[in-house]
């Protein structure tokens, strides 16, 4: 009776052991997809601002920078010499839409879906090479 | 022409040779052919990209980049016997940014010798810079030097006649570096063709010079550094013993060797782009002996950029580099190495390292 009992005892246990991993967030298949998927659709719209005109001048991120080289987004934060300040990435889109593309008063918010769309464009670019914020 | 004026283009000249570090007053008298050449010097100016916004407004950076190469080269002393200019003198091919960019090129004081790059082409398929400003493919001799002239911009009929909905679109499709959508140059047969009978009437001792805007070899073809039939081209120069090949297109220093053939990128007046080795995603074959051009300042608007200053030594290019906010740099042809190198970096540890992150 005793044995059962500690035999009951245990598999309750077990059971309640198992459950809560049972019930985890886990990712299924199609999870991973869809994520991807709304991913890759924010990259390509970065793609698609990177190579338009963000300023007033028709001048384009692409154009000295293409296939976002040069952008550098793994050195992140770090000092930035023009602004004189150790900066963001963001801090220096904001500047390149200001100063070569001669947007002033037209720079994007941190939260703008326009700015996660360039930062996710560069980023998927430069995968791969290793993370080295600080640096230049 | 007033007084008034000519005073005042001579006072604004005067300014900007005050604030040039490097006027290149050393190219005078290097002896080459001694039997039959003559010494001489010629300027090359590359890539401005003149961008029309509207009506009668430019991008600012590209049309100074221009006036100062101009300026710079009104001023060299002796002057060069011509300037050769290497394409894409407009972004979008507009008639606007033509204009307004040979109205900057009229300022020079010597003849230019012109070369179309794709972006001044695949608007009206060079149309209006046949009528107002040059063949599109030439040869002339000067003092003892075959100088040949190629539209290697050029691609598949298919891709220019039939891919894209107006001119435009094609147009901006070509003008993209890094569209996957683009299309290689090519020379083409007909010109290819054209260029073996030009050259079957020049003696194989005589130094020939050709200028193109790509590059007659294969860099990269993500960014479209590549001419298709570069082989076939390399193939007809073979027979001369001395051969250069300059080119714009690229916005960089770069320069290489394949059998005879020496070739030398030119500088933008516009902006640098990156070397195709920065972009980790796919392989290239820049030339391992050039040595990468160090970026002194990326945010200065004039950095990397610059103008080319050359002089013919032997009947081979000597390339004087006059990089803006940057040491200028010398590429000569080296006798025993049997290619161009760089007079003051070739040797590792005299190089400026290149600044790669920014």
């Amino acid at each position: 009776m005793g044995k059962l009992l500690l035999r009951g005892v245990l598999a309750l246990a077990m059971v309640l052991v198992m459950v809560p991993a049972a019930m985890a967030d886990e990712f299924t298949k199609e999870d991973l997809a869809k994520w991807e998927r709304d991913f890759m659709a924010v990259v390509e719209e970065g793609d698609r601002l990177f190579h338009s005109a963000l300023g007033s001048n028709a001048v384009s991120c692409d154009m000295c920078h293409p296939n976002a080289t040069n952008t550098h987004p793994e050195t992140y934060p770090k000092v930035q010499k023009q602004l004189g300040k150790v900066a963001s990435l963001r801090d220096m889109v904001n500047w390149c839409i200001k100063n070569p593309l001669e947007g002033e008063g037209m720079e994007l918010a941190a939260d703008d879906p326009k700015m996660i769309a360039l930062e996710a464009y560069m980023h998927y670019e430069r995968r791969g090479v290793p993370l080295a914020p600080g640096k230049h | 022409m007033s007084t008034k004026v000519n005073r005042r283009i001579f006072l604004k000249q005067l300014g900007v040779a005050a604030a040039m570090t490097a006027v290149p007053l050393n190219l005078v008298e290097v002896a080459w052919g001694k039997e039959k050449g003559e010494n001489f010097t010629f300027a090359y100016i590359s890539d401005p990209h003149i961008t029309h916004i509207s009506g009668n407004k430019f991008v600012k950076n590209f049309d100074k980049g221009l006036e100062k190469a101009i300026a710079e080269v009104n001023f060299m002393w002796p002057q060069p016997d011509f300037v050769v200019f290497g394409g894409d003198l407009a972004q979008l091919g507009k008639k606007e940014e033509l204009d307004h960019g040979m109205e900057m090129m009229s300022k020079l004081t010597v003849p230019v010798k012109y070369v179309i790059g794709e972006h001044d082409y695949y608007l009206d398929l060079g149309q209006y810079w046949e009528e107002k400003i040059s063949k599109l493919y030439y040869s002339f001799d000067h003092k003892g030097v075959h100088f040949v002239v190629l539209n290697s911009i050029l691609t598949d009929d298919d891709w220019t006649h039939k891919r894209w909905p107006t001119a435009m679109e094609r147009m901006l499709q070509m003008a993209r570096l890094d569209n996957p959508n683009g299309s290689p140059f090519m020379v083409k047969e007909k010109q290819r063709q054209w260029l073996k009978q030009d050259l079957a009437k020049v003696d194989k001792n005589t130094p020939v010079v050709v200028m193109s805007h790509s590059p007659l070899y294969k860099v990269y073809k993500g960014w479209n550094f590549w001419t298709e039939d570069a082989e076939e081209v390399q193939a007809l120069l073979k027979p001369f013993k001395k051969v250069t090949v300059l080119h714009g297109h690229v916005h960089q220093i770069m320069y290489n060797q394949i059998g005879n053939i020496s070739f030398h990128a030119m500088m933008s007046t516009g902006w640098p782009w990156p070397y195709p080795v920065s972009y980790s995603q796919a392989a290239n074959m820049v030339p391992k002996m050039t040595v990468f051009m160090n970026r002194a300042d990326p945010f200065h608007e004039r950095d990397a950029t610059g103008w080319s200053a050359i002089n013919l030594e032997n009947g081979r290019v000597v390339n004087n580099l006059e990089l803006w906010q940057n040491t200028p740099r010398s590429v000569r042809f080296d006798e025993k190495a049997k290619h161009p190198v760089d007079s003051q970096y070739q040797d590792p540890a005299n190089q400026i390292p290149p600044q790669v992150h920014y």
